[in-house]
């Protein structure tokens, strides 16, 4: 990668990114937080009328999330389909506009940015989206998509447009001969990797990935995820990373926030999170993780919860995961349980529980099975045994 | 059949006949650009009480085989050829009218996306009632009770009421039980599972897999799990398939074929997996490149383009040859179709694991 290393020299004449040019590749400086969210509430209104329209409800997608990412730092967002880790991923990068709280990119508050003056925050703060197919306009070349960015940002790489544009392609591994060529004629895992050069293509300094790989199959997805990891070491991209595969997360974060209904129930270090979970939720996500090991399975525990994530238009109170929780109580109703430390977790390790795990993911002796179906049946058949 | 073309696969030593026996089944589609080879020469037997995951990327052939299965490429423009029997009759000659008699209620399937799969203009309860009376001379209210029956038996609270409820009112994990209490409703003896998880969160996932293996108990039926997840397939299959452009690679238990894998395309998919466990700064394996074409698959080895280990066999034998699939050593009915000899297997699997 050492033509990617000058070409990178080159761009930062024209775009100086200071602490990046002089911290050794791969080692950014830490202890700065690049992004600071605090706070950071959306609510969609739910409309009725046609006319007079007026509000009879709101959906909480995401509400109440506080994280903080450092300089060349990664941080993931897991959760189910509906725990709002897209909308906090659009949030911050304000295609959204939040209801409450503040976004801080790069010591400046940017949560209620005009539009018009977002264009300078992007240039520093850029997005890949999940899906390959209609993220990337089909009637545009590869290269007008890559160098669309630096048009817009007002960016005039001394290479020209064209040069930088093909530099660009070479680094996400496509062929520079591909410029002017149509994204109909790439495949889903190419697709994407047009969708990182022109993330790329401002040389940012956070990159939100939403779902980057899940529309990839297995092999693909990994030629994706390695490159991803190199750009991040490379140029020192801070990345917050949004999937719901706990396994590709554990591989590419750092740090990983586990969302549920809007909230962040739990949050650590990687180390920590998938061998000393505390949170309930964690605990079953985790085991509900197919693993390609016949033996593995066994020694893993096994925790089924029963049905699906309740409405977010009215989450439960106190606790919003005591619905599907075996171990809630009463004080879980009543009392919403924050966001701590907890004895025996270590710094940073956080936790949203009233009753927390034992933090180790061996197998427990019983398995928690709270699905209807299979345990009227396993009932059954012990009563008849 | 042509021997030439097709060698006898080793594992179709006569035995009493298996429940479910493909023989050889091919699926050509012609199209413009030519002939396109989804399935080419598939065969696999399949007891009863036990299930065959079959792996692949896209486009390697796993649900045109299924289809295949349950008879819908008739009355198209694909060319099917090969042999299905199953339970003494055989469905690839068989006219359609026949077939429908077996569809839904000797073979059945669940789709990948039920949104699709489910009509949107009736009710649940409805639609499986409907496949019910197909099969059974019984009364509207019969049938009903039926339905409901089997939507409380999937696991879904309160039947009565949501058997009266239209698709989009349930959510994606309710409506593949759904679809899951429609395919099971005639008590079939071969389910096919076309991606049934794969639109599906990991907590529902895990759900629905508990509750296909838990109804295969309770029914003894066979089942064909589809899927791209060796992950999935580890947790419920017993045998597993791998297919790579239309054709079987490799063939053998579940054990046999994730502990000690014989195929350096199943080398590749296990090596790109990340896990939740083990050494988190494993860089991941990808393999290189990207599938076949299917009009014009790659001389020899289907696979060699994106082999790392071509270099291994002498006299480039990947790009001419096509390897057969061929028992390896050891007990059980473990299958691959490599060049690389065990010898060589060995040593490569040695340099690995030093690394």
């Amino acid at each position: 990668m050492k033509a990617a290393d000058e070409q990178e020299h080159a761009v930062s004449t024209t775009q100086p990114l200071p602490g990046q040019q002089s911290a050794p590749a791969g080692q950014p400086p830490a202890g700065e937080n690049l992004l600071e969210v605090s706070g950071l509430r959306k609510h969609f209104p739910i409309r009725h009328g046609i006319v007079f329209q007026r509000q009879i409800g709101a959906v909480h997608a995401v509400d109440g999330v506080d994280f903080t990412v450092g300089a060349g730092r990664t941080l993931g967002l897991v959760g189910e389909s509906g725990c709002g880790k897209s909308t906090t991923g659009r949030l911050v990068t304000r295609l959204l506009e939040p209801t409450a709280g503040t976004v801080v990119f790069d010591g400046e508050d940017i949560t209620h940015t005009p539009v018009t003056r977002m264009k300078e925050a992007r240039r520093n703060l850029q997005m890949i989206f999940q899906d390959p197919y209609s993220s990337l306009n089909p009637r545009h070349t590869v290269g007008t998509i890559v160098e669309t960015p630096m048009r817009l940002g007002g960016i005039n790489p001394p290479q020209g447009h064209k040069r930088r544009a093909q530099e660009l392609l070479e680094t996400v591994g496509l062929n520079p001969e591909h410029y002017n060529r149509y994204p109909n004629e790439f495949s889903g895992g190419q697709r994407q990797r047009i969708g990182i050069a022109r993330a790329l293509a401002l040389r940012p300094k956070l990159i939100v990935a939403d779902e980057p790989v899940s529309a990839l199959d297995v092999s693909i997805q990994a030629q994706i995820v390695n490159l991803l990891q190199d750009l991040q070491r490379e140029f020192g991209i801070a990345f917050v990373f949004i999937a719901h595969d706990l396994a590709v997360v554990r591989h590419f974060c750092e740090r990983v926030a586990v969302m549920y209904l809007g909230k962040i129930v739990e949050i650590a270090d990687r180390q920590t999170l998938y061998t000393r979970p505390r949170h309930p939720y964690t605990h079953a996500l985790l085991s509900a993780v197919p693993e390609a090991d016949p033996d593995g399975i066994r020694r893993r525990e096994r925790i089924r919860l029963a049905g699906d994530v309740p409405s977010p238009v009215d989450p439960p109170s106190g606790c919003r995961f005591r619905t599907r929780c075996w171990k809630a109580r009463e004080r879980c109703v009543t009392e919403e349980p924050p966001l701590v430390r907890l004895g025996g977790s270590p710094a940073g390790h956080l936790t949203a529980c009233h009753f927390p795990e034992e933090p180790t993911i061996e197998a427990r002796e019983e398995d928690i099975v709270l699905d209807p179906a299979v345990t009227g049946r396993e009932e059954t058949a012990a009563g008849t045994a | 059949m042509s021997l030439q073309t097709s060698p006898r696969p080793a594992d179709l030593t006569p035995a009493p006949s298996p429940f479910l026996d493909v023989r050889d089944l091919r699926v050509h589609f012609p199209t413009e650009d030519g002939v396109v080879k989804s399935v080419d020469g598939v065969s696999f037997t399949l007891e009863k009480g036990s299930t065959l995951g079959i792996v692949g990327e896209s486009g390697s052939g796993k649900s045109v085989t299924s289809l295949a299965l349950l008879g819908l490429h008739k009355g198209t423009r694909a060319q099917v050829s090969g042999e299905i029997w199953l339970e003494g009759r055989e469905l690839v000659a068989l006219p359609e009218h026949e077939m429908r008699g077996l569809r839904g209620r000797t073979v059945s399937m669940i789709f990948q996306d039920p949104l699709s799969a489910l009509h949107p203009y009736f009710t649940v309860g409805a639609q499986i009632a409907e496949a019910y009376r197909v099969h059974h001379k019984v009364s509207k209210k019969e049938a009903r009770d039926r339905a409901v029956e089997m939507l409380k038996r999937v696991g879904i609270p309160q039947p009565e009421r949501r058997a009266k409820d239209y698709p989009h009112q349930f959510s994606g994990g309710m409506r593949q039980r759904a679809m899951i209490a429609m395919a099971l409703v005639c008590d079939p003896e071969l389910l096919i599972a076309d991606e049934p998880t794969t639109a599906l969160d990991v907590t529902v996932q895990a759900q629905i897999l508990d509750l296909i293996r838990d109804l295969q108990e309770e029914f003894g039926s066979a089942v064909i799990l589809i899927t791209h997840d060796l992950g999935v397939v580890a947790d419920i299959a017993d045998d597993i398939l791998v297919m790579y452009g239309g054709r079987r690679i490799e063939y053998g238990s579940v054990r046999d074929v994730l502990k000690r894998p014989e195929h350096p395309y199943t080398w590749g998919l296990l090596e790109s997996m990340p896990h939740i466990t083990g050494d988190v700064d494993r860089r991941l394996n990808p393999i290189a490149g990207s599938p076949p074409s299917l009009i014009n698959p790659p001389g020899g080895c289907a696979f060699h383009p994106r082999c790392t280990f071509k270099g291994w066999v002498p006299e480039g034998r990947c790009a001419v040859d096509r390897p057969e699939l061929l028992a390896v050593a050891g007990p059980g009915k473990h299958l691959a179709a490599c060049h690389l000899t065990p010898e060589t297997k060995n040593e490569i699997r040695g340099r690995r694991a030093a690394q």
